[in-house]
């Protein structure tokens, strides 16, 4: 065996001897995938209306029986407007429609309990949508590109990829190299003959392969179980996602030339790397709903670039020459920070 | 430059500086080969930026001398191929096997895996743990980990092998154990050079130095430093010898 295979198998044997860690990385992005692609939506569903009719005509009959077949709503039959403010407060009924006739025009007034704003918009447009749709006065077309039934799993696959290569490769590499400058195992190497561009391999390479066997997986379940679709991106996918481990082993390399223990270590990457991904990177927030500061932040966070370049991949199936300008960011801010580690890594050792 | 042949450490001047502050200043000493040579110092007296030094993990700010035959300026990574080192914090993989061990490091140094079987055969039949291969080295006792470190540090049998600090937090009994077997190792040609804290140890040693400030301030055997500063034990020597020091913590 050579010495950078030895260096490997023992980085190999650590990993695997901690069950617990192992376990967590590799069920963790297994349950984060299930858990925004099917338990977490941001759609609405069985929004639950009474209605107020105070005189029956065609066109009121019309749209209860809309409001009952649509598989939205939970149409809990008639009521008087004196019962709907008990209804709404007790909570056994989320938005009351009201049809009046004034002067023989059809009038409607949406009560909604917007407890929870989010919910409260989209049922309030929902219900907007089954009255106006009755009166076919204007008609407005809506077509939703790339995501047609607007599934949220689409949007967070990229976003969850981006945060589990930054947990793995900068903050278990950074754990452990530091943990071996600790337990002093690191001054055992750095005497011995080995270069200490071996070392630093023989301690990327199993962090690198294990993200690998992440990624297959994360993208077998996104290409069938969240049923994205397949196509030629794939292989840029998966070219960009290599990109963005290795950036993220950059960074782990980075933090662990600059602290000492491994709790520091364990706060310096999930503080000034995981939080930002989280937060800043556009996975759950909008980049462009941000203040402007808060923008210009999040430009030299490296998830952000990533998570743009997948959705452009995989949700909107565009070829590799529209994340040109993400790819060279990405790869770049890889250069520079490999770089800088390494050079830090020498000069930390002699 | 001129060296003397015989010998396995000797340095000239040699003087690191860390900014304005001078770690070690313009120390030189000869350590024969198969010698024990132990050095002391209080904390913070620059025994371990010293050592470093002559492992080749550090760069002299000044000075020359030769590890093992080799210059420590220019052919620093030619020493790391005939030293071994062992250090202060007992260092080996806790979460691999006793024989992963000596396996991971006898490849590090180079050996065939002929070699490698050869060794670790030695090893367990010397330190008595044949049956204990198998173990993690997080479940051993201290004391056999100790002995176990020395192995690994000295299975590639390097002309000269640095132990810092090698027997702290062990008791009495196998303090003894771990010495006999630097006795061993001396008695092979090895050289030992040893830090220590335990002035006790000193006393094992065939020379002794003692750091004060970045100096040496005493360089000589155990008896004749007694004599010298009129003291029974070593302990007074290094009392006396120490008590000008500004850096102790």
């Amino acid at each position: 065996m050579s010495i950078f295979q030895s260096l490997v198998r023992k980085e190999a044997l650590h990993i695997i001897r901690d069950t617990r860690t192992m376990v967590i990385t590799l069920l963790m992005p297994i349950v984060l995938l299930l858990l925004f692609g099917f338990a977490i939506s941001t759609e609405v569903n069985d929004v639950r209306v009474v209605a107020v009719v105070d005189q029956f005509t065609d066109e009121t009959r019309d749209i209860l029986q809309r409001l009952r077949v649509n598989e939205y709503f939970t149409f809990q039959g008639l009521t008087t407007p004196e019962d709907v403010d008990a209804l709404l407060r007790s909570g056994k009924t989320d938005a009351a429609l009201f049809l009046r006739k004034e002067e023989g025009v059809l009038k409607s007034q949406i009560v909604v309990d917007a407890s929870n704003t989010n919910t409260a918009q989209t049922a309030t447009a929902y219900i907007r949508g089954v009255v106006n749709g009755s009166s076919a006065k204007s008609l407005i077309l809506t077509s939703t590109l790339y995501n047609q039934q607007l599934k949220s799993a689409y949007n967070f696959v990229p976003g969850i990829l981006g945060m589990i290569f930054i947990l793995i490769c900068a903050i278990m590499t950074s754990v452990s190299i530091v943990r071996e400058k600790e337990t002093g195992t690191m001054s055992l190497l750095l005497v011995s003959p080995v270069k200490p561009r071996t070392i630093i391999l023989g301690k990327l390479v199993p962090y690198f392969l294990l993200s690998c066997v992440i990624l297959t997986v994360m993208l077998l379940m996104a290409y069938t179980v969240l049923g994205l679709p397949v196509s030629s991106s794939v292989i840029s996918v998966i070219a960009v996602s290599l990109l963005y481990i290795i950036l993220s082993l950059s960074i782990g390399l980075m933090v662990s030339t600059v602290v000492d223990t491994q709790l520091t270590a364990l706060i310096v990457s999930a503080v000034m790397f995981m939080l930002p991904v989280i937060m800043l990177s556009g996975m759950i927030f909008p980049v462009d709903n941000m203040p402007v500061v808060l923008q210009w932040i999040s430009n030299i966070i490296p998830a952000r670039w990533y998570i743009e370049a997948m959705r452009k991949l995989m949700v909107q199936q565009l070829a590799f020459s529209y994340i040109l300008k993400d790819v060279l960011i990405l790869l770049i801010m890889t250069l520079v920070l490999l770089a800088a580690s390494i050079v830090k890594f020498r000069s930390s050792t002699r | 430059m001129h060296y003397y042949n015989d010998n396995a450490i000797s340095v000239r001047n040699l003087t690191k500086c860390f900014g304005s502050f001078t770690a070690v200043d313009h120390i030189s000493f000869d350590v024969a080969k198969g010698e024990i040579f132990g050095f002391l110092g209080a904390n913070g007296a620059g025994k371990t930026t010293a050592m470093r030094m002559l492992c080749g993990l550090s760069v002299p700010t000044a000075g020359n001398g030769q590890v093992a035959g080799c210059d420590i300026m220019t052919r620093a990574e030619a020493i790391k191929h005939r030293i071994g080192y062992m250090s202060q914090k007992f260092s080996l993989y806790s979460g691999l096997t006793v024989e992963e061990n000596i396996r991971l490091f006898s490849t590090i140094y180079g050996m065939t895996s002929a070699r490698i079987k050869e060794a670790s055969e030695r090893v367990f039949k010397e330190l008595g743990m044949e049956d204990m291969r198998g173990a993690f080295v997080k479940d051993i006792p201290v004391g056999w980990r100790q002995k176990l470190a020395f192995a690994v540090a000295t299975i590639h049998k390097p002309e000269v092998v640095f132990l810092d600090e090698p027997t702290g937090g062990v008791d009495p009994v196998t303090r003894r154990k771990f010495w006999e077997l630097i006795y061993k190792a001396s008695s092979d040609g090895m050289t030992v050079f040893v830090t220590t804290h335990y002035l006790d140890e000193a006393e094992y040693c065939n020379r002794i130095s003692i750091m004060v400030d970045g100096r040496i301030s005493a360089l000589d055997s155990p008896a004749a430093l007694k004599e010298k500063y009129h003291a029974t034990t070593i302990d007074e020597v290094f009392r006396i010898v120490a008590q000008d020091a500004q850096r102790a913590d």
